[in-house]
């Protein structure tokens, strides 16, 4: 039953994911182009982008299959790397409160980090109904990337460039992303620890093995330096331990929104 | 392929689990009004950028700075990358003009 009140949250609610269109039919056919090249068929993205839906994680997804099996470094890679969508999912508890059945299931699964910095931000008018609007983001930012990502891979098998470096796009991305994350300094000590640990593992362990002791590195670091560490990027950011949500900048699938950081500043006052 | 089918697809399932383990676990461990443990905030603040630069470092695990070309394709790329988002800020440009750089690099001059 496609009801009137369905069909003004879906009006209300399209505009909203438009500047996410674009990033995600982007990105999402880069990435389609990347697995088919790379040998990974149709299926790959198709699965990956309704199942996984996130935009580095499948980036990454990409290049791990093509890789040795290591299970145990894949669900710590991922897990650190989508760690934030913990912060969203926080922030979005009072929202989604009475939210029931099917529609809470849909909502969370589908939490990437565009379709919450919409849901979390967006005023919505009186008259609309806020579930189905919530809904209808949710569901329109998913059908981009899997459009996206199926006609990349599609276009991937009658590309008609050599692709001998397509691959850098994956890079090019994250340089973006790690250079959006500095721009702010009370990010700097982090990346910074991030960027040498890893170098160092890479250099002490190898192409092969460095990850799994670089993310452990990583870890170990950031919890022995909890203190200093989180009083500088405090006061570097002007929020007050209370009140400071997470930050996270990064839409590592959406270009519009790679610089809006309306949503970091602490949810609470954008919720 | 280095990996069979039943890995590639253990592996999918590996990365969807982790993920949704991120999405879901805090609606289930925190039900509203419940207040976030300090140590999870935190690790929320630092985690993001220290993660991007371990996957910067991720990228380049392959480059071999000893034999040629030494990494000149990727070094001058990633500085394309740098400068043109630097200047214009512009995500989706950044990336594709990079990339596009990258692989003349490596099929026509390298």
């Amino acid at each position: 039953m496609f009801t009137e009140s369905r069909k003004k949250a879906l009006r209300a609610a399209f505009p909203h994911t438009v500047p996410i269109m674009a990033g995600f039919l982007f990105l999402g056919f880069t990435l389609g182009i990347l697995m088919r090249t790379s040998g990974l068929p149709l299926w790959y993205p198709m699965v990956t982008s309704c199942l996984v839906y996130a935009g580095s994680a499948e980036f990454v997804t990409a290049s791990l299959l093509l890789d040795a099996f290591r299970p145990l470094e894949t669900f710590l890679m991922i897990l650190m790397l989508n760690a934030r969508h913990l912060f969203y999912g926080i922030s979005m508890l009072d929202k989604y409160r009475d939210v029931k059945g099917f529609h809470k299931f849909y909502f969370i699964y589908g939490l990437s980090d565009e379709t919450f910095s919409v849901n979390c931000s967006a005023e919505i008018p009186d008259g609309i109904d806020r579930e189905w609007f919530y809904y209808y983001v949710t569901k329109l930012d998913r059908l981009y990337w899997f459009v996206g990502c199926t006609a990349g891979s599609l276009a991937g098998a009658v590309f008609p460039f050599p692709t001998e470096g397509l691959d850098f796009c994956m890079t090019a991305m994250f340089v973006v992303i790690l250079i959006e994350q500095l721009s702010k300094k009370e990010n700097i000590p982090s990346a910074v620890i991030g960027l040498a640990v890893s170098l160092l593992s890479l250099i002490l362990f190898g192409a092969n093995d460095f990850l799994l002791p670089a993310m452990l590195g990583i870890l170990l670091i950031l919890t022995v330096g909890q203190k200093p560490l989180d009083r500088y990027f405090l006061a570097a950011s002007g929020t007050k331990a209370d009140d400071s949500h997470p930050t996270d900048d990064s839409h590592p699938t959406d270009g519009s929104h790679a610089t809006d950081d309306s949503h970091t500043k602490g949810a609470d006052d954008v919720c | 392929m280095l990996m069979t089918l039943p890995q590639q697809l253990l592996t999918i399932g590996v990365v969807v689990l982790a993920t949704m383990a991120t999405r879901f676990l805090p609606f289930l461990l925190f039900p509203a009004g419940k207040q976030t443990p300090p140590f999870v905030r935190y690790l929320g603040r630092v985690l993001p950028a220290a993660v991007f630069g371990m996957l910067v470092v991720y990228c380049f695990k392959g480059v071999s700075v000893t034999a040629s070309p030494h990494g000149l394709p990727e070094l001058i790329a990633v500085l394309v990358v740098v400068g043109l988002h630097l200047w214009k800020r512009q995500m989706l440009l950044s990336i594709a003009a990079g990339t596009v750089v990258y692989m003349v690099l490596l099929q026509v001059v390298f």
